[in-house]
């Protein structure tokens, strides 16, 4: 008997499956071709304290096996989240984890207190988005930025709290020990990587925003060689993230030492993609004769 | 309501250099689609992103969807074969409004074909005008012929039709007085003209827009349009929210 179910920073999930942050909407959408409640958990679009319009289109760049984009955010606010969205989700048996973000350390503290009081399950603190001038990747860059947003948020929120890091750094471990330092209960990474294509017609970017973050199956080995490197790094567990299209990919992931798997670009091509990966999970375990996640996360095999 | 197809390619005719019309059918995709839909089509396996195409007609389980070849994605759905398999996710969208009154259905370009669907399931007698930049880009005039009572076809060059663009068409069936709404389709620079008329003499209009797109079902925001909804500036999602809009809360401005 398979169990596909785990302890993720204090929070249980019933399979290791989690939609990514900007990928999924509130749920509303994909909820129409398949109960939610099969997820192990939603990582709700960005939100921000005051409701963000987001950028210009064009907002999205294809690229080989990947695309780009430059939403900028865009999303309604806290509390119209809260208000409409927050009990929408809670219809269905999933981890709701609400994915925040602020222009300055307080804005971040400020969000953070008021979902954590919604009763979201867990909180994801981005500090990688690369499409806001302010905020975001200004912080998940440098090791200070990432240590002062994790204090404040980790001081006022009554729920669990995972730092999204972004790749678009030097040294993964040192960030993803910073963000275990001052107290976080988990990381997710990564978000995306900064990207830009060029239309050779008009020569301008093909991003309004000159530039966007680059995500999808293209960007998977880089995503598994920096969970490794951060799983390695400490001791809270890892989400792991970017470009998971399969349940090889998924495995792979908990092998490099990820105990949670997102699944984001993937559902663009394939709205079942996250239902497809649990089944490919669970199919691997049978054929492998695995009856726990525990037994393949970190268990990677170093040549 | 969204969901699922595999819709099997019958037949594909090259109608204009690099434009391509792809029938597929699908019973159920075909009864549940109306006019101003899209599909949104896987088109390859190395490709991520679905390509989103309205569509043209739909006669029993078949649907015609019409395309321009713009790059690789849409270059390898023009060569699908009879006998092949797409696919689809759809319909999606929101669809025209289909009015009580006559209405005038305007195309400009690739904007042309989702207006015969509007034309073909109007309730009352249709009037289309029809722009393109020259004779060799002419598409679907018989076809539109068949559906309306009446076809306007403009030519920017004067090489086919009527010299001009379709907005002095428009002018002077609206001053007519016979018609009572308007429904268009096109690039961004003739919607914003045709907007500009409809304003001015009074006859509500709706438009299709394009945007490029991720999800195709509302879930990552990428197809944005600025408009004004209730007096506040907001970005809508083509994909969701359109792409068929009243021009009343498009942002022109914007666009």
């Amino acid at each position: 008997m398979i169990d596909l179910s785990l302890n993720f920073a204090g929070i249980k999930f019933k399979n290791p499956i989690v939609t990514a942050s900007g990928t999924f909407g509130f749920g509303r959408e994909y909820g129409q071709l398949y109960d939610l409640s099969k997820l192990g958990g939603i990582c709700v679009k960005g939100l921000t304290l005051a409701p963000r319009l987001g950028n210009k289109p064009a907002r999205i760049a294809e690229a080989p096996m990947g695309m780009l984009n430059s939403v900028g955010l865009q999303n309604p606010g806290a509390d119209a989240f809260i208000r409409d969205e927050l009990t929408f989700l809670r219809k269905f048996d999933t981890v709701i984890i609400a994915n925040i973000s602020g222009n300055t350390v307080e804005e971040y503290a400020q969000i953070a207190e008021k979902l954590s009081d919604a009763k979201v399950d867990m909180l994801e603190v981005n500090v990688s988005c690369p499409n806001v001038k302010a905020g975001g990747l200004q912080f998940g860059t440098t090791v200070q930025g990432v240590s002062s947003v994790t204090k404040a948020v980790r001081e006022v929120s009554k729920v669990p709290v995972m730092v999204k890091l972004s790749p678009n750094v030097t040294d993964i471990a040192e960030i993803a020990r910073a963000a275990e330092g001052e107290g976080a209960d988990a990381i997710s990474l990564i978000n995306t990587l900064l990207a830009m294509r060029i239309d050779t017609l008009t020569r301008k970017p093909s991003l309004a925003n000159n530039v966007g973050g680059l995500s999808g199956p293209a960007i998977f080995p880089v995503a598994l060689r920096m969970v490794w490197q951060a799983a390695s790094a400490v001791k809270i567990p890892v989400l792991g993230m970017g470009g998971v299209a399969s349940g090889n990919d998924a495995v792979e992931m908990f092998l490099a030492g990820a105990s949670l798997v997102g699944v984001g670009t993937a559902c663009f091509d394939d709205p079942y993609a996250p239902l497809r990966i649990i089944s490919a999970i669970e199919k691997y375990m049978t054929d492998q004769n695995i009856t726990f996640l525990s037994d393949l996360i970190g268990r990677l095999e170093l040549n | 309501m969204l969901n699922k197809y595999l819709c099997e390619v019958v037949y594909s005719e090259k109608l204009a250099e690099d434009i391509v019309a792809l029938t597929v059918v699908n019973k159920q995709l075909a009864e549940k689609a109306v006019a101003g839909q899209f599909l949104h089509i896987k088109c390859g396996h190395s490709r991520i992103l679905r390509r989103p195409i309205s569509i043209c007609s739909i006669r029993a389980s078949a649907i015609e969807i019409v395309f321009e070849i713009k790059g690789e994605g849409t270059r390898w759905l023009s060569r699908r074969k009879h006998g092949s398999f797409l696919d689809v996710l759809g319909p999606l969208g929101n669809g025209y409004d289909m009015p009580e009154g006559k209405a005038i259905v305007v195309g400009g370009g690739l904007g042309v074909p989702p207006m015969l669907f509007a034309a073909d399931s109007a309730r009352n007698d249709v009037a289309a005008i029809l722009g393109f930049r020259s004779h060799d880009r002419v598409i679907l005039h018989k076809e539109f012929e068949a559906v309306c009572e009446k076809v306007i076809v403009t030519t920017e060059d004067g090489s086919y039709g009527k010299k001009g663009t379709a907005i002095e068409p428009l002018r002077a069936l609206l001053a007519s007085g016979e018609y009572s709404c308007v429904m268009a389709c096109g690039a961004p620079l003739m919607l914003r003209a045709v907007a500009q008329i409809c304003k001015e003499l009074g006859a509500p209009l709706q438009v299709s827009l394009e945007e490029r797109m991720g999800c195709g079902v509302g879930a990552c925001l990428v197809c944005a349009c600025a408009t004004k909804i209730d007096g506040e500036d907001e970005m809508s999602r083509v994909c969701m929210d359109g792409p068929v809009f009243s021009a009343d809360v498009v942002n022109w401005d914007n666009i």
